[in-house]
């Protein structure tokens, strides 16, 4: 295996980009990261797309193809590949391309993720996230996505006596940290009263636990280490990426307030790069529900299980605090188009681990984690990335 | 169409058709055809039982967004319930009052409409929950 | 061989709708309505009910009073009902997957109006009868519909009971059934109208009380029997009113048809009605009463029963599911609003892309 340095990112703005189609998305992404890796077409050996449902969102399969064509790469005959695991298929997108330059296989590989949501209307949009949960046995009998992190979010405050303003707190704190991401689709702050008094989703959670529809798309361009430096003066060490799965459905698990793929992927990522949990400076997590940060920071080990709900409230995971959570906005404020997200996590850490950050910079950043899950967690992508 | 998709599930459906297997005495729901503790050892070994029916909420939501199909149902509840034989399913609650409703709620199965395809389309029938009373 | 029932089950939906709150809406004297029809409240369907679930209930509370009976056992499954969810596919075959008795055996959905049930109870007595099965299922329920503003609307309801029909452990007796047939077209919805259609008055004199005093008396008769034989008796209720009249024709009492009379509380159900009060008359009955039964079916006919209560009755676990009255309690009232939309009379949007 070798070293991956990752020498390119590039995003779009995420939001409700009504003039902007999928391919539109995925090219300015993927020209982006080019760019800013300084390569030319020619250098790219293959593309990897991770995309949800582009198939019920814009009635449009066969989209690594279709992103590969339209951003000139088609006359080169690269291979491209599309890559789905629900909200977890950027990051697996991103493992993948990992995968492909670790093996000496390629080396130079382009990653984007995208999402164009807003083409259809919020209910069939909400309909098409629940498709990551079990149709046959969870979504037939009028469970919706929001309803099995509503189940976790009860369950949660059953077990360890989480409180409803600590689960809205991730909210609040996330809007703060959106407020200073010139690319987050919100860019305002909130208070606590605003997720509380919020019209109900599934009880207990709100319209502000959730994650919004979103358009966008995010790229990241991959190196071998050995080149990395003839491209970029600042590489970004893939010190870990690791994947793991759950059961589809959330019934069928032992316990609901841990999600098992994340804690297993987190210690294969932590036993590969020879790390641990609190070495981690920052990181991003798959906040698609508040109700789910917690259940993250948990899992990743930052915090004991039980203690997320309180952490948060403490401002542990605000910037500033023992692990900056989310400086991007996260799902929360960023945005959330589902195939970009994993891909945006890690040009968040980028940003960071470059020290170009801006207002919401984690000082002397080395070390970021990204956390990426499909569905109710049987999917999950953990990566670190560490300043080379 | 998906008239066969749902129909090809219907013992479980209407009936909670499940399976355990004998090596190990855990119960699957809807029924596969390898014990995922037990792997090859439960091979042969798995056995098809209906579920009584009866269980505890393990937890809950009432559901304010929903699909286009549960549209009329809303606000509806939403339960995992942990069956008296171990293995846990999801569905509906009916005939309560969310305010009633607790963790470890008794409740038992009844078979309701799940949905249709269309009005012009086949009728889906399957399990939801209710308080057992008393 | 004598045939009779071996075991019955009932559901009604909670939801109930006041005559009151009806005539509130569409500007008429619901409490005068209420009065004239003797109907307090009707049941009302949830969104997720129809005829199969109904059923599908009422058999299932029919089986578990009789654990000792293999399902395997059953041979034919009849639904009578006007409100079938489907116009061509039949209900039984859900019921009959969803109590364990398919696939040897035979399944059909019957229509006759409000009679369709008692027609299904005749056809088992039959197949009992010649040894054809062993035992037959026969289920009477409706969710019937009344156009809005019709007078039909106060009363039309849902809720269904069924009866395992048998000749060993018999709780009931069926010792004798007649039927009264003629085409009069009272009541009647022709195929693809989401509503039923009547003759006003002319359901009544030519109709109901012809048909149903004569299937009356040929019971009467051929049983060689008087009203003051049976302990209780059971007729059609459209409303409160009509069976109280019929029962006077007949020189039944008042005390006789009380316990088997539910359409003041819960509205006319249809093919469900008769198989209601009989299964509120079977939920109180004691050994060697009697009981009348007569069943009447718009278009029209009348089927008449004989039944007397077995001793077995003393060793039937009626509590292994819930008996009549406790659906009755169990309701929960809904406004005109909410009765609109679970029912369907409110055009909702369709789904944009």
């Amino acid at each position: 295996m070798r070293e991956v340095a990752i020498i390119g990112i590039g995003g779009t703005k995420f939001g409700e980009l009504w003039d902007m189609s999928l391919r539109d998305l995925g090219i300015q992404a993927g020209l982006a990261a080019v760019a800013d890796a300084k390569l030319a077409a020619e250098d790219i050996d293959a593309l990897y797309v991770g995309n949800m449902s582009a198939g019920r969102f814009i009635e449009q399969e066969h989209v690594a193809a279709l992103i590969a064509d339209y951003s000139g790469l088609a006359r080169d005959n690269i291979p491209a590949t599309r890559i789905e695991a629900a909200g977890a298929s950027g990051g697996l997108a991103f493992r993948e391309g990992y995968l492909a330059v670790a093996s000496g296989m390629h080396d130079i590989v382009v990653v984007g993720g995208a999402e164009k949501m807003t083409d259809v209307g919020d209910v069939l949009a909400a309909e098409i996230q629940s498709t990551a949960a079990d149709q046959q046995w969870e979504v037939v009998f009028g469970a919706t996505l929001a309803s099995l992190f509503a189940m976790i979010a009860r369950r949660h405050m059953y077990e360890f006596g989480t409180t409803r303003e600590q689960i809205a707190q991730v909210a609040v704190k996330n809007h703060k940290h959106g407020a200073l991401n010139p690319n987050a689709q919100y860019q305002r702050e909130i208070d606590l009263s605003t997720v509380l008094n919020a019209s109900p989703v599934a009880e207990p959670l709100g319209v502000f636990d959730c994650a919004p529809l979103s358009d966008g798309a995010a790229a990241v361009v991959l190196c071998s280490m050995d080149r990395a430096r003839s491209y970029t003066s600042k590489p970004i060490r893939i010190a870990a990426s690791a994947q793991a799965s759950d059961t589809l459905a959330l019934h069928s698990r032992t316990t609901v307030t841990s999600f098992k793929a994340t804690q297993v992927a987190a210690q294969r990522a932590f036993r590969q790069a020879g790390r641990r949990p609190e070495q981690v400076q920052l990181a991003e997590v798959h906040d698609n529900f508040t109700i789910a940060e917690i259940l993250a920071i948990e899992d990743l080990g930052f915090f004991p299980k039980g203690q997320g709900g309180k952490a948060t409230m403490d401002g542990e995971t605000a910037l500033g605090g023992k692990v900056a959570v989310n400086t991007s906005g996260g799902l929360k404020a960023r945005g959330f188009p589902f195939g970009a997200t994993g891909v945006a996590q890690l040009v968040e850490l980028v940003e960071q681990l470059r020290g170009e950050a801006g207002k919401r910079q984690v000082p002397d950043a080395t070390l970021g984690l990204a956390q990426n899950a499909g569905g109710t967690g049987a999917t999950v992508v953990v990566s670190l990335l560490e300043v080379a | 169409m998906a008239t066969a998709r749902f129909w090809r599930e219907n013992p479980s459906r209407y009936n909670l058709k499940a399976v355990r297997c004998n090596n190990c005495g855990r119960v699957f729901f809807p029924p596969r055809g390898v014990c995922s503790v037990c792997h090859r050892k439960s091979i042969g070994k798995m056995e098809c039982l209906n579920l009584k029916g009866e269980g505890e909420v393990f937890s809950f939501t009432v559901v304010h967004e929903a699909p286009s199909q549960f549209e009329i149902l809303k606000p509806y509840m939403v339960v995992m319930v942990k069956m008296d034989e171990g293995v846990m399913l999801t569905s509906q609650l009916i005939n309560s009052d969310p305010k009633d409703v607790k963790i470890g709620m008794r409740v038992k199965a009844t078979l309701r409409r799940l949905g249709e395809d269309g009005p012009s389309g086949v009728i889906y029938y399957g399990y939801k929950f209710r308080p057992i009373e008393g | 061989m004598e045939v009779g029932i071996v075991s019955y089950g009932a559901y009604v939906p909670r939801y109930r709708i006041t005559p009151q709150e009806i005539g509130r809406v569409w500007g008429s004297d619901g409490e005068a309505m209420s009065k004239s029809l003797l109907i307090n409240s009707k049941s009302v369907p949830a969104p997720d009910e129809d005829v199969i679930t109904i059923s599908t209930e009422a058999a299932r509370n029919m089986m578990r009073r009789v654990p000792e009976v293999d399902p395997k056992d059953i041979g034919a499954l009849y639904v009578g009902s006007e409100s079938h969810p489907y116009a061509v596919k039949p209900s039984g075959t859900i019921v009959a997957e969803a109590i364990g008795c398919s696939p040897n055996m035979t399944v059909a959905d019957y229509e006759f109006a409000c009679k369709a049930g008692t027609a299904a109870i005749q056809t088992c007595m039959g197949l009992v009868g010649s040894c054809m099965v062993k035992y037959g299922v026969a289920i009477g329920a409706d969710t019937s519909q009344g156009a809005p503003g019709d007078p039909l609307e106060y009363s039309a309801s849902a809720g269904g009971a069924s009866f395992l029909i048998g000749s060993k452990d018999i709780i009931a007796v069926i010792n004798h059934t007649s039927s009264f047939t003629t085409d009069t077209p009272d009541f009647w919805r022709r195929e693809g109208q989401d509503y039923p259609s009547h003759g006003g008055r002319f359901t009544g004199e030519p109709a109901y009380f012809k048909h149903v005093t004569s299937a009356a008396k040929l019971v009467l008769k051929r049983t060689n029997s008087a009203p003051a034989d049976y302990q209780y008796a059971v007729f059609h209720q459209p409303n409160g009113k009509f069976p109280q009249r019929v029962a006077k024709m007949l020189g039944f009492t008042d005390k006789q048809i009380e316990v088997g009379l539910l359409t003041p509380q819960i509205g006319n159900t249809y093919s469900g009605a008769v198989p209601l009060g009989l299964s509120a008359i079977l939920d109180v009955a004691q050994p060697g009463e009697r009981v009348f039964v007569v069943a009447y079916g718009s278009g029209a006919g009348a089927d008449g029963f004989d039944i007397t209560i077995t001793d077995n009755i003393t060793r039937f676990n009626r509590s292994a599911a819930p008996l009549v009255s406790h659906y009755i309690e169990d309701k929960k009232v809904i406004d005109y609003a909410t009765y609109a939309k679970f029912r369907g009379k409110i055009r909702v949007k369709e789904e944009v892309a």
